[in-house]
């Protein structure tokens, strides 16, 4: 068994200690170690987006991540969006706007738009089709996921003012 | 945008849920992260499978020694196809009858052969993946190279050597009948025609005529989620699987055969599927967990690699195919002759019957011979592909139609419409076609304002093409049960992909008078709910929603005669109509539904209400499309400027998931005819099994997608709906072919339509100036 190394981070604003090997991706950690299942695995080389988080502010594939590189980072997974007062204006325009089918990208998705939003609040349609150009759809052809960040871009400067 | 027609024949009333947008079933679920998906499995105790795959595309197995793999610490078991009790028990057999799991069994793990590159030869169970992993690297194969047959033109050369020797054509008129042998030995497993009036004559009558020749490239479904499954074989003998598949019962019967134990010892557990496209229709993983978890007491879970998802299983068919047309001075089609070979892989089963049964659909056409030929190679064994086979087949047929009409000098569309399908008009099975809504398609396209939208800038053009397509055609269980509060819950057995829980609940929910809310939808495991067919040739939200609609019935019937105990009157005396039961007899005596549940358990107890509803066999379904696209003559790269799909969904369900089916649809056809191929090196490794190098659509290749749905009813099903999930992907490929032609003035026929075959193409174009 090979040595495991203490890391140390903050994931969805709670301090969190882990034991990984030097080998594991942070998308295993977060999977096989802290349960948190909805950062999915599609193609484990960066190229398709299923396993975004959101890590200091940047979107990453957590996939090419190494687990030790988080830490003293903060981490925001999807699992850390929705809270006891409901669910993240962008959750719940993604299902008003049906801008999922099978689900197995929306949560990578979803972290991907906020990312945008929370620092581009007024992205139109080509800014999002091309910040989102890393996270593939198989399913909706991209059409209800666009309209639905172009609205919950609307929302969210509506609930910031 | 909806159009509907006949409004008289839209069912029993007004309705009030079919129709609407509502909210989906699985959706928080989904947005938060908290779905499970296959591999979202973990349990205590759990190890970890991982393949060796063979790294050529055709060898004999001399010996495996895992000896070095068992070694490894960490490592539990190592399993080969010796494992699988069917494969010491039957040979392979390739008449029509006998296939079935044995070939799966086959695929799932090589015995004696291995068939193509990626082919799965031994699979280890591990502490970890990564040990699994190192593991499987550590299996020593002893292979004796073969040659290997990469191409449909190889196959079938003259003297070429037969990839089975025990394999004869089948020969078939019919696309569900069993097939007649041959007895002719070829690479040539099946062979379907279909044929119909005077072919010379039909020629002979022809004004103009178009002959061209396609080929097209091997395509992967392209789903998200990569294969999964996790089993345990419990010290008593029953087996538990949690998996991704678009078929529960499928995986069920044919990993009971394979392990060699009676089905009803396996229990199958749908996890969410991350995307199936037919792809899922079949299985790779879960015989083989099955035997590792029997070999070392643990559970086991699979994963596939993305790169094992584009080497080891099935792709949509490359073809090769020749069209012959001829159509007289006012349009009339007058004869066609159509020639299709697809790439079945290293097995029989490729969708040439659905290419060639479909392929001339959209048109009346008297005199016509087509041969459908499925040819085998050493690749991975071909898999249905969103309306399998048909998009290769449309490409062909409607770029030949395009340029009939341009040598014509008549409006594609009117065209078309000369030689539109309607009710009575038969398929090219010669089945009669009952009422379809094809020309109200064609109608509305030319009334579409893109179709006369002034196209202005260089080298732009628009193109069309119309698609027919089968739906439905499994029978499907369902049961709902009645809870006190009035809310029902329904059960049903064919997996959701992309909101069927949802689409079949508003069916059952209509009938009742119940609202969306009151109606928890569920697809239950293969103990809990009678047999169902799978999730596919867009049938659930028919086929399974008949059964919902079956079993509404019943329940309205039980809760009526309820309604009579307590009014102390015959069931025939009370009446039930949006949501209310009425007696008859005295208008003033009213429940709703939710006050009659309240008192169902005092009056004999809480119902349950079971039904299959068996097929009513497939049914039609057609599409067409109008795009524009811009094309640049110094790179050959074509953008899309403007895409607008129809469809005719009999009745919209939900309009927000057909728009949704019809968008994906579009975006696959588009990867499909523009940008997305398997490259095969000569040894037939693919060169590009990742998603970076495959080349999906992304967002940023892609505009919106208008969507157009009619409504023409369904005269099949009590609400006129028609399943949506295919037919708008199959005619992309010729829209953007046709459209391409007009902007630059180049056929491209063969696929994909990328920037390096459009400047070959171009530069063809200006040689033969």
């Amino acid at each position: 068994m090979p040595d495991r190394i203490r890391v140390r981070t903050r994931v969805n604003d709670a301090e969190v200690e882990f034991l990984c090997e030097s080998r594991q991706s942070l998308l295993e950690v977060l999977r096989d170690v802290l349960g948190l299942t909805g950062a999915k695995e599609g193609c484990n080389d960066g190229n398709c987006g299923a396993c975004t988080v959101i890590m200091d502010g940047r979107t990453v594939n957590s996939c090419l991540v190494l687990a030790v590189e988080a830490e003293g980072r903060s981490i925001t997974t999807i699992e850390g969006l929705a809270s006891a007062e409901g669910l993240h204006p962008l959750q719940q325009i993604f299902l008003d706007e049906v801008a999922l089918q099978c689900g197995f990208c929306t949560p990578g998705v979803i972290l991907s738009a906020k990312a945008l939003l929370d620092r581009e609040p007024r992205a139109d349609e080509a800014r999002i089709r091309c910040w989102m150009g890393g996270n593939l759809c198989r399913c909706t052809g991209y059409d209800k996921i666009v309209r639905a960040v172009l609205r919950a871009g609307e929302a969210m400067r509506k609930g910031a003012s | 945008m909806t159009i509907t027609a006949d409004q008289e024949n839209q069912g029993p009333g007004q309705l009030r849920v079919v129709g609407t947008r509502a909210a989906r079933h699985d959706a928080v679920d989904k947005v938060t992260g908290r779905a499970q998906f296959g591999a979202d499995v973990y349990m205590a105790g759990l190890l970890h499978g991982k393949f060796l795959r063979s790294p050529y595309a055709h060898a004999r197995i001399r010996s495996i020694d895992t000896r070095k793999a068992e070694a490894l610490p960490g490592v539990k078991a190592v399993a080969t196809a010796g494992d699988f009790p069917i494969v010491q028990k039957q040979p392979i057999e390739f008449a029509q009858s006998v296939r079935g799991s044995r070939i799966t069994a086959e695929v799932i793990l090589a015995h004696e052969r291995v068939m193509y590159v990626g082919h799965a030869v031994a699979a280890v169970a591990a502490t970890s993946f990564h040990i699994a992993e190192e593991a499987a690297r550590l299996i020593e194969v002893d292979y004796e190279v073969l040659p290997a047959i990469l191409s449909i033109e190889d196959a079938l050369k003259e003297g070429a050597p037969f990839l089975h020797e025990s394999m004869t054509t089948q020969f078939r008129v019919d696309r569900f009948g069993r097939g007649e042998d041959t007895g002719v030995k070829s690479n040539i497993a099946d062979h379907i025609q279909l044929k119909s009036g005077d072919l010379e004559q039909g020629f002979r009558e022809a004004e103009v005529t178009v002959e061209r020749e396609f080929f097209t490239q091997t395509v992967h479904q392209g789903y998200i989620e990569p294969f999964s499954s996790t089993a345990y074989w419990a010290p008593d003998g029953h087996v538990t699987i949690w998996t991704t598949t678009q078929g529960i019962f499928n995986v069920r019967s044919s990993t009971a055969e394979i392990i060699g134990v009676p089905e009803s010892m396996v229990k199958v557990i749908p996890m969410e599927v991350g995307g199936g496209f037919g792809g899922k229709g079949t299985f790779y993983l879960d015989p083989v967990a099955a035997v590792l978890s029997k070999k070392t007491g643990h559970p086991v879970k699979i994963v596939m690699t993305r790169k094992e998802v584009f080497e080891g299983t099935g792709p949509g068919s490359a073809s090769h195919m020749r069209v012959k047309m001829g159509a007289d001075r006012s349009g009339r089609i007058t004869a066609a002759k159509f020639y299709l070979a697809y790439e079945a892989g290293a097995f029989p089963g490729s969708a040439v019957a659905g290419g060639a049964t479909t392929g001339t659909g959209q048109y009346n056409i008297e005199n016509f011979q087509i041969d459908g030929y499925d040819v085998v190679v050493n690749k991975q064994k071909a898999q249905g592909y969103r309306a399998p086979g048909q998009s290769q087949a449309n490409f062909a047929i409607e770029t030949v139609v395009d340029e009939l009409a341009e040598k014509l000098g008549m409006d594609p569309l009117d065209l078309r419409l000369k030689n539109v399908v309607q009710e009575g008009d038969r398929m090219p099975s010669g089945v009669p076609y009952p009422r379809v809504g094809l020309k109200e398609i064609e109608e509305a396209m030319k009334a579409h304002p893109h179709y006369s939208a002034p196209l202005e800038g260089p080298n732009r053009g628009r193109g069309i093409a119309v698609a027919f397509r089968w739906q439905g055609g499994q029978g499907s269980p369902a049961t709902i049960n009645v809870n006190s509060n009035g809310t029902i819950s329904l059960i049903t057995g064919s997996v959701d992909l992309s909101g069927t829980r949802t689409t079949v609940a508003m069916q059952a929910a209509e009938v009742l008078g119940l609202s969306i809310d009151d109606v928890v939808s569920t697809v239950g495991d293969t103990d809990s709910v009678g047999v169902s067919g799978g999730t596919g040739g867009s049938r659930v939200t028919f086929d399974t929603g008949l059964a919902a609609i079956a079993a509404a019935e019943e329940v309205k019937r039980q809760m009526s005669a309820r309604a009579a105990q307590l009014w102390e009157l015959q069931p025939e005396d009370v009446e039930f109509r949006d949501g209310i039961f009425t007696c008859t007899k005295n208008p003033a005596d009213r429940m709703t539904f939710k006050e009659l549940a309240r008192r169902l358990g005092s009056t004999g107890g809480l119902i349950t209400c079971s039904v299959y509803a068996p097929t009513t066999g497939v049914g039609p379904i057609f599409a067409g499309n109008i795009v524009d696209v811009a094309v640049d003559l110094e790179t050959g790269k074509v953008d899309i400027l403007r895409f607008t799909s129809f469809i005719d969904a009999g009745r919209a369900v939900h309009p927000g998931f057909v728009e949704g089916q019809m968008q994906g649809s579009t975006a696959q056809g588009i990867g499909w005819a523009l940008s997305e191929e398997f490259f095969y090196t000569e040894n037939g490794t693919v060169a590009n099994s990742s998603f970076l190098d495959y080349r999906m659509p992304t967002s940023s290749d892609l505009p919106m997608i208008d969507t157009v749905i009619i409504e023409v009813p369904n005269p099949r099903h009590p609400f006129g709906l028609r399943g949506v999930g295919e037919v708008a992907a199959v005619p992309p490929l010729a829209a953007l072919a046709n459209a391409i032609y007009r902007a630059a003035g180049i056929r491209v026929t063969r696929l994909p339509m990328s920037p390096g075959n459009i400047l070959e193409a171009l530069e063809e174009k200006s040689a033969q100036r």
